[in-house]
Formats: C-alpha cells, sequence, structure tokens
C-alpha cells in the first residue's frame, strides 16, 4: 500500500510541477497577480509530495518490502540500517527519486528566500523549475519507476552493491547532487531574466548566492568521491578521469567560471550575456554528465541498446533543455546591452581570462570524455582515451591559470596600470623565484621538474594573496599590525566575500602542493608477503603478522595484521581485510590507512596465494590529504562568501555595493 | 585603442588560443588512445604489434594460474570463437572472476601472450565487447531474476 502511495504522489507532484511551469509564467506576462502569487505555495506543495514520496521508498527501504522491485534487488535484510537508507539512492531509479527532491528542495528554498525579489521574477524562476521538474517527474514515472512491484514476491534482496556500504559513499551522491541540481537555480534565474529581457546588476546579485551554494556542495561531493574512491576501491588512486568523474567536474570548471563571471556582472554590469551563457552550460553540463553516467552511454555506446526508452527519453530531455534555452538565448541575449567598458589591463580582463581557461578545460575534458563517442560514431574503432592525456591538459593548462589567479584579485575594475601591479607585486615576485631557485636546487626535487613547477606556483599563489590581505589591511588604523587585529572584526562586518576569496584561491594552492607531491614521490609496491615478513618501503619498515579470519555484519572477511616501523619505532598498527558478502558473495577490499598530515601508509589485501602467504598492496602516499584540504578551503571560502551580510540586505535594486577588493583599490 | 579594437583582439587572441588548445589536444590525443580487439581479431594478427591495446572477454573458466613467483597471474581471455593468453603481474581487482567478463591493457609479447599493464573487471556489461556483453547481459539478467525469484 504504501509503494503505492509513494508512487501516487509522484504523480500529484508532476501535476503540480505542470500548473507550476505554466501559470505563474503566464502570470508574469498579463500582470495577473493571483496566478503569480501561486508559485511560491506550488514550490512548497511540491515539496511536500515528492518528499513524501521519497519517504515512502525509504520506509519500504527500512522495512525490507521485497516485494517493491527496486529494494529486492538492491537492499538485504542483513544490511544495517543506515545502509538500508543510504541504498535509497544506491541504483538508477532511486537516485532519479533523490535528484527530484533536492530539486523541489531548492525549488521551495528559492521560494523562502527571496522575498525582496520583484513578483514576476520569482514566478518565472519558479515556472522554469517546474518545466525541469516535469522533465525528471516523467522521466521517473515513465522508464524508472522505483516503486515497480515484483511478483512472486522474493524472500531475501539480493543485497547493496559492497563498495557502495560505506560512509563516505552514503554522503557523497546527496553532496554531488544538491551541487548539480544547485545549478538548477542559477539556470532558471538566467532563463528567468532572459525571458524578462531585464539582465541587470540585480539579476546576478540574487543568482550570485544560490551558485555559490550549489558549488560549495560540489566541490564537497568531488572531494568526498575522490576520498572514497581513495580508500574504498584498494588502489590508492584519488583521481582516475573517469567518465563519471570527469561528468562531475565539468559542472563544476564551468561553475567556477560563473561565479566569477556573476562577480563582473553584479559589480561592472558588464559580461552579462556572458554569464547567462556560462549559466545554462552549468546546468546542462550537470545534467548531461548525470545522465550520461546513468544511461551508460559513456562507458558503452550500446547502453542505449540495451533500455531504448530510457536513452531515448535521455537525449530528447537534454535536446529540449539545451536547445530550448539556447534558442532563448540567441532571441533574447543580442538585446541585451552590453555593460560596462574596460580596457586589457583590468579586473574585468583577468576575470575574462579566468572564464576562458576554465571553459577551455571543460571543453578539453568533455572531448576526451566524448571522444570514443566520436571515434565509435565515425567507424574509426572502438578506443578509449587514456588519463595521461587529460594529465597533460590539466597540467599544459594550470600554470596559466595559477599565475592569473596571483595577480587578477590586485587588479583594479575598469583599468589598471602595469607598473602600479609590478609595485604591488614585486615583493612576491621577488620571493616566488627564490623559492623557485631553492627548490630547483633542493636535494629532495632533484631532476624532478614538476616538483619545481608546483612548488612554486603554490608559493607564487601564496604570497601573491599575502600581498592581496596586506594591500587590504595597510590603511587600517595601526596598520598592518592594527589590520590583523581587525580581521576578526572585519569578518564579522562586511569582508566575508574578501576572506572567502582569499580562503578559496588558499586552497588552490594547497591542492597544488598535494597533487604535485602524491604524483610524484608516490611510493606503490605489490609484493608477496608470509606471516613474519617484512618489507622495507620510502622508510618505512612493513611487517606481516598474518591474517585471521572475522566475521561482520553481513560479510565474512580475512583480516591482515601490519606493524609499521619507521627505524625502531612503530608508527602503525593496521588492520586490512578482505571482505566476502553474503548477499551477492562479492569479494571487498578493505584497506587500512594510517592518515597523517604528511603522509599516508596504506595497506590492502590482495589475494591468499596459499600457506598463509598473501599478494599485497604496500603504498606510501606523501601529502595526499592535501588533496581534499585544499577542497575543503575552497568549500569554506564558498561558505563565507555566501553568509556575507550584502547579501541579507533588504534593498532590490542596490547601488553598487562595497566591493570587496575595495581596499585593494584604495 | 578603441573598444571595437580591443575587442577584436581578444576575439583574434581567444581563436588563436583556442586553435593552439584544440592541436594540442587533438595531437596528445594519438598517442593516448587504446584500441580494443576481441580475441578473434587479435588471432587474426588485426592488433598493432608495437602499442598498448586493449583486449576483452570473458576469463576461461579454470584457466587463471598463479605462477611460482606469487604475483604472477595467466589466464585466457574470450569470445567464445577464439582465446587469447593474458599474462599479468600484480593483484587483480576485486570483481575478476573466471567466467566473468574482464577487459585487459597492454601490449602483446613475442610469444603470443598478452602482457597486461592493466586489468579492469567489472559485473558492468559496459566493459564487455559487444558480442559478448550480449551473451553476458542475457545471463546477468536470468542471474537476477533468479536470485530474487528464489
Amino acid at each position: 500500500m504504501i509503494p503505492e502511495l509513494g508512487h501516487f504522489a509522484l504523480i500529484i507532484a508532476l501535476c503540480i510541477a505542470l500548473v507550476q511551469a505554466t501559470v505563474p509564467l503566464m502570470g508574469s506576462f498579463n500582470g495577473n497577480r493571483p496566478w503569480m502569487e501561486l508559485a511560491r505555495p506550488l514550490a512548497y506543495g511540491q515539496l511536500t509530495f515528492i518528499a513524501f514520496s521519497f519517504a515512502c521508498l525509504v520506509q519500504a527501504f527500512v522495512v525490507s518490502d521485497f516485494s517493491v522491485a527496486y529494494v529486492a534487488v538492491n537492499s538485504n535484510s542483513l544490511l544495517p540500517t543506515m545502509y538500508k537508507i543510504s541504498a535509497v539512492w544506491g541504483a538508477h531509479e532511486g537516485s532519479l527519486l533523490l535528484w527530484v527532491l533536492m530539486m523541489a528542495g531548492w525549488g521551495a528554498a528559492v521560494a523562502l528566500y527571496s522575498k525582496n525579489l520583484p513578483l514576476a521574477m520569482i514566478a518565472r524562476v519558479i515556472s522554469v523549475q517546474g518545466m525541469v521538474t516535469i522533465g525528471f517527474l516523467l522521466f521517473t514515472l515513465l522508464t524508472s519507476n522505483p516503486f515497480d512491484r515484483l511478483f512472486p514476491v522474493p524472500p531475501e534482496g539480493r543485497d547493496l552493491n559492497p563498495l557502495l556500504q560505506d560512509p563516505g559513499l552514503a554522503i557523497h551522491p546527496p553532496m554531488l547532487y544538491m551541487g548539480y541540481v544547485g545549478f538548477s537555480v542559477a539556470f532558471a534565474f538566467a532563463i528567468a531574466a532572459l525571458i524578462g529581457g531585464k539582465l541587470d546588476a540585480a539579476w546576478a546579485r540574487w543568482s550570485r548566492p544560490w551558485t555559490t551554494v550549489a558549488w560549495i556542495f560540489l566541490t564537497i561531493g568531488i572531494a568526498l568521491g575522490s576520498w572514497w574512491a581513495y580508500y574504498e576501491l584498494g588502489w590508492g588512486g584519488w583521481w582516475f578521469w573517469d567518465p563519471v568523474e570527469n561528468a562531475s567536474l565539468m559542472p563544476w570548471l564551468i561553475g567556477t567560471a560563473l561565479l566569477h563571471s556573476l562577480a563582473v556582472t553584479e559589480k561592472r554590469a558588464a559580461f552579462k550575456s556572458w554569464t547567462v551563457l556560462l549559466a545554462i552550460a552549468a546546468f546542462s553540463l550537470s545534467l548531461l554528465g548525470t545522465f550520461l553516467v546513468r544511461s551508460g552511454v559513456l562507458t558503452s555506446v550500446h547502453a542505449f541498446a540495451t533500455d531504448p526508452t530510457r536513452g531515448a527519453f535521455i537525449l530528447l530531455f537534454l535536446c529540449l533543455v539545451i536547445g530550448g534555452s539556447l534558442a532563448l538565448y540567441a532571441w533574447r541575449a543580442p538585446s541585451v546591452s552590453s555593460g560596462g567598458h574596460f580596457d586589457l589591463l583590468s579586473r574585468e580582463s583577468s576575470l575574462l581570462m579566468n572564464n576562458l581557461l576554465f571553459s577551455a578545460f571543460t571543453i578539453l575534458v568533455l572531448f576526451g570524455t566524448l571522444a570514443p563517442l566520436i571515434y565509435e560514431a565515425f567507424g574509426w574503432g572502438k578506443i578509449s582515451v587514456g588519463f595521461p592525456w587529460f594529465n597533460k591538459m590539466f597540467v599544459a593548462l594550470s600554470p596559466f591559470m595559477v599565475l592569473l589567479l596571483g595577480i587578477g584579485p590586485l587588479v583594479r575594475w575598469k583599468h589598471d596600470a602595469v607598473l602600479r601591479l609590478l609595485g604591488k607585486l614585486w615583493p612576491a615576485l621577488l620571493l616566488t623565484i627564490g623559492v623557485a631557485v631553492w627548490v630547483a636546487q633542493a636535494e629532495f626535487a632533484a631532476s624532478h621538474l614538476w616538483v619545481t613547477v608546483g612548488i612554486t606556483l603554490a608559493a607564487w599563489l601564496l604570497l601573491s594573496h599575502l600581498t592581496v590581505l596586506f594591500e587590504r589591511l595597510k590603511n587600517r588604523p595601526g596598520g598592518v599590525v592594527g589590520g590583523l587585529k581587525s580581521i576578526g572584526d572585519d569578518v564579522r562586518g562586511g569582508g566575508r566575500g574578501f576572506y572567502g576569496m582569499l580562503l578559496a584561491h588558499l586552497g588552490v594552492a594547497v591542492l597544488i602542493i598535494g597533487i604535485t607531491m602524491v604524483s610524484t614521490f608516490d611510493v606503490e609496491h605489490d609484493v608477496r608477503m608470509s606471516p613474519g615478513d617484512s618489507y622495507e618501503l620510502a622508510g618505512y619498515r612493513f611487517e606481516f603478522l598474518g591474517a585471521t579470519a572475522v566475521d561482520g555484519p553481513n560479510y565474512n572477511a580475512d583480516r591482515g595484521h601490519f606493524l609499521v616501523y619507521r627505524g625502531e619505532d612503530t608508527v602503525a598498527e593496521l588492520f586490512p581485510e578482505k571482505r566476502a558478502y553474503m548477499g551477492g558473495g562479492m569479494p571487498m577490499t578493505e584497506a587500512a590507512i594510517d592518515a597523517g598530515f604528511l603522509r599516508d601508509i596504506y595497506v590492502s589485501l590482495g589475494e591468499h596465494v596459499g600457506d598463509g602467504d598473501w599478494a599485497l598492496r604496500l603504498y606510501y602516499k606523501p601529502y595526499v590529504r592535501w588533496i581534499w584540504l585544499g577542497a575543503i578551503f575552497m568549500a569554506i571560502g564558498g561558505l563565507l562568501a555566501v553568509t556575507d551580510p550584502r547579501y541579507r540586505a533588504a534593498r532590490v535594486t542596490a547601488p553598487m555595493p562595497d566591493l570587496a577588493g575595495s581596499a585593494v583599490k584604495a | 585603442m578603441k573598444a571595437r579594437q580591443k575587442r577584436i583582439l581578444f576575439v583574434v587572441a581567444a581563436v588563436i588560443g583556442v586553435s593552439l588548445a584544440a592541436g594540442m589536444a587533438i595531437s596528445a590525443l594519438r598517442g593516448n588512445i587504446s584500441y580494443f580487439f576481441s580475441p578473434s581479431q587479435v588471432m587474426a594478427n588485426e592488433h598493432p604489434s608495437d602499442a598498448v591495446f586493449r583486449v576483452g572477454g570473458l576469463v576461461v573458466k579454470d584457466s587463471l594460474q598463479r605462477q611460482p613467483d606469487g604475483l604472477t597471474l595467466t589466464f585466457d581471455v574470450t569470445d567464445n570463437a577464439a582465446t587469447v593468453p593474458v599474462s599479468y603481474t600484480g593483484i587483480l581487482p576485486d570483481l575478476f572472476s573466471e567466467g566473468q567478463g574482464v577487459v585487459a591493457k597492454g601490449r602483446m609479447g613475442p610469444d603470443g601472450v598478452f602482457m597486461a599493464e592493466e586489468v579492469l573487471a567489472k559485473h558492468d556489461e559496459s566493459y564487455m565487447p559487444p558480442e559478448v556483453a550480449d551473451s553476458l547481459q542475457q545471463s546477468h539478467v536470468d542471474g537476477v531474476v533468479e536470485m530474487v525469484t528464489q
């Protein structure tokens, strides 16, 4: 009964979405206030029904109702309750429902936190969201209904994929989806503005916090995914340029460009049509990514053949969203006046360069991801693009991004002079060169060119942003020292955006150090060890004490026992496991990691090769934590920026706000 | 410089930048792609002799053998028409098992044994060559139905 209620609630939600997509929009054209005012209650109703439907599915999982096919395939009565719940989004149908739930959640949030927006605008935004929701609800109901019954009812479920039975993966998809779907708000704002023909600074100001929040979620989601892959897949990789990863990276890259472009649009009323285009692109890439991954098109062209309805629906929906919004763009954007003029050397130009670099990188990733499809389509054979290619592209572009990133925050809006910039930046420049020379001749970096490059770039970011901070603080009462003391007040006051920027950019430096060090200096050995054996690796001695059998709630495992020594000191005791899950009999490697700020020690069990001997993986991963630390910095930076009090100001059309970089300008 | 000239300069710079990047990207792609060949194609010598490529199919039952060093493994990959012997040193992925689909990336050795550098195994039909995938897809579906209905 309850699953049917859930199904029914989805159908009602679809009906609401149909009204939501049309009535407020029409009201905004003929000035019908009651119709426009319907937008908010409709958004709340949408959330209510979808949340109810989602709760029904959760209930089916919690009580292990195997008469529901989706539950039978993805759960098991032995599964711990936490994973029964996370199993809800463990496969296609449920994750689609999660997506729709979040979409409705964002819609309700927009309705709730938009008291300062003109009614016509909010009506259009919520209508556009209604249109997207229609697409997803139809997709769910027609091709991927999670509430389908199964007869005869099986006594036991098939089990959740063991890879997904992990706390990291329980929260990773919701985070990622919050990011993907969050870009629908920026998208809806952009489309609403295009429909209204009014793109102005106020529009950018409204979209900005929403975009930032979506970006924060996406940042955390990607970092969680990378971290999960690192410890759960058992081979210690943190980024593989897998199509699934690329699908999340592309919206992030374009979303990052959008964040910066919105800043220009808000403050200088420039780049308006470009910003709109980015907002459309960010959400389209979210859609493309999710759909390509979910339909399996990326890993195999034949996924369309295996489920023709789903594939066809996906294509149709993508064409409608991307084609429709681009057509609207082509029709409306030319009428948008281009905003303030600026010189070749100006904050605008440097942000434009940032946008171009991010877009170029996105296009490269998209190209590399779709290349197998292109080759197949032209009959050039079945290929896969190796990750060295992506690495090359990343290494080719990122130095330019970083160099620019060091200069950008110091450049004035509209017009600046090279000499003025040099006057500010020379200490940072000299120190960076000093660091480069020091690293280049240092023993640890010997013959590793990329270590020199990476550390130099990170140093450049740190030093140039210290300069930025200095420029902001030097005119405070009491000079820089007094300024440093007043940072707390500054953060509580109007300076959050500035410190958010600073922190996010430093996150890039941290990330660069992490990537550089772990890529160059990690040591990975596959070895065979007997109980009592020792193996020396990167200055650590791994002693294998043997493996014993242990039982978990829904698996049996072999648990290895290791002692890791550095010299005479024991630095870690590790217990990696090899599990066999009862549901599907699927084996799973649980790596044991001794995490540290400067290095991880990583042991995973390969196979029992007889007589108590094991094939093992022993890894030494220096600075790997810095990769995720960098992402955390970026997310906190975004959080600071989005909580800047100026977004709470109850002004609809604000005068040019106090710029984050105003002190720099002074 | 007038605004118009500046804009033109921007556009020209952007076009040059994009073309350079595209040229670089495509030329780099050539060296980094690996083609897929089925065991039948490999047996017909259609594969490159000096380049990395991928071969995929089902792991032949009872063909997995561990060499005396304890880390090198050999197994046969088949598409039910031809069989290629594969050798791999290291730890196989969790989902590797006999009778399941696998894709190995590496080079053909002089002795006709495929020297794999990387082995991918998934219960996911998308990593199968299409011919094998069809039959696998079928057995996969059967397996699910069997498991859920038993």
